[in-house]
């Protein structure tokens, strides 16, 4: 029988009914406390929340680089999951962060991320995230993601 | 800063303030102008939990923070270095494991500065994640003057 995690459209849908736990599955997405917020196809967006214990300089309290790591990292991540025709496990290949002027303390980080091209092995991401549009972007992202081959099953917690 | 606290005793003040060291549970083995860094294992470090394996934003975030760490005990700056940019290879998959890494500046310029630094879990020439990263240095930068 066919998996219907094989169907782009279906599961997206699948991914879309399922945004609000995509990123409690996985421990430290949810210790960081970002939601992904939508999904189209080849395109996803979150928003990473401030959070006092993601602060990563004392003066300036501005949220620590690594954590929009973590996010952008994610997001292409699902990007791919949105993308791919059949149902694959994706893994970083490497991720480059570009940082454009420091996030602002106490506001809400939005991102974004997209697939933008795909080969037998590898699909290639971009991301941004800002506080108001892409005009103005905190950090941009680049990465390189190798498609796993397939696997059996699909348990709970595996990631898109 | 005090005149009378050693480098590494000013960064293991610095470290202890930051909150995203405490969530992440990483420390610096300092020994004079050199360090370590230590994660030790803990379950909300997981990135994917049917395969236990560690996520690439903990392991993104520990080694910026090290290259950060190591950058400080060399360079002569009063603040921490902000990131210009990063670019973090992922080599293996991290185990549910202790991690740690090692941070070598590769150029220390006056406003600029180059790291490299790389993870590894139980065998040191494995290394699990390696980063590339530029750093800003606040004014005076350059070569930190001794004695």
């Amino acid at each position: 029988m066919a998996n219907p995690m094989n169907d782009l459209d279906a599961r997206i849908e699948f991914m879309r009914e399922n945004m609000a736990n995509m990123m409690k599955v996985t421990p430290w997405a949810n210790e960081m406390g970002f939601e992904v917020t939508r999904i189209e196809k080849g395109h996803v967006w979150g928003v990473q929340p401030f959070r006092e214990h993601l602060i990563g300089d004392p003066e300036t309290r501005v949220i620590h680089g690594g954590v929009i790591t973590t996010l952008l990292d994610n997001l292409c991540g699902a990007a791919c999951g949105a993308t791919l025709k059949e149902f694959r496990f994706v893994a970083t290949l490497d991720l480059r962060i570009d940082y454009m002027r420091p996030a602002e303390s106490g506001r809400d980080i939005l991102a974004e991320a997209e697939c933008y091209h795909v080969t037998k092995s590898v699909a290639f991401c971009r991301a941004w995230a800002y506080h108001e549009s892409r005009d103005k972007v905190i950090a941009t992202a680049q990465g390189a993601f190798a498609i796993n081959k397939p696997r059996t099953g699909f348990k709970k917690g595996d990631q898109m | 800063m005090s005149e009378t606290l050693s480098r590494g005793e000013q960064l293991e003040g610095f470290l202890a303030q930051v909150p995203i060291v405490k969530t992440l549970g990483m420390h610096c083995d300092i020994k004079g102008d050199d360090m370590v860094g230590v994660l030790p294992f803990q379950n909300k470090l997981i990135g994917n939990f049917t395969i236990k394996a560690l996520h690439g934003g903990a392991m993104g975030t520990f080694l910026e923070m090290t290259a950060m760490a190591q950058l400080f005990l060399v360079a002569d700056v009063e603040r921490p270095p902000r990131t210009i940019n990063i670019t973090v290879d992922y080599l293996r998959q991290g185990r549910a494991q202790d991690l740690y890494a090692r941070a070598t500046v590769i150029k220390l310029g006056r406003r600029m500065a180059s790291v490299r630094a790389e993870a590894w879990q139980s065998e040191r020439d494995k290394p699990v994640a390696a980063l590339l990263g530029h750093f800003l240095l606040g004014d005076g930068g350059g070569p930190r003057q001794t004695g």
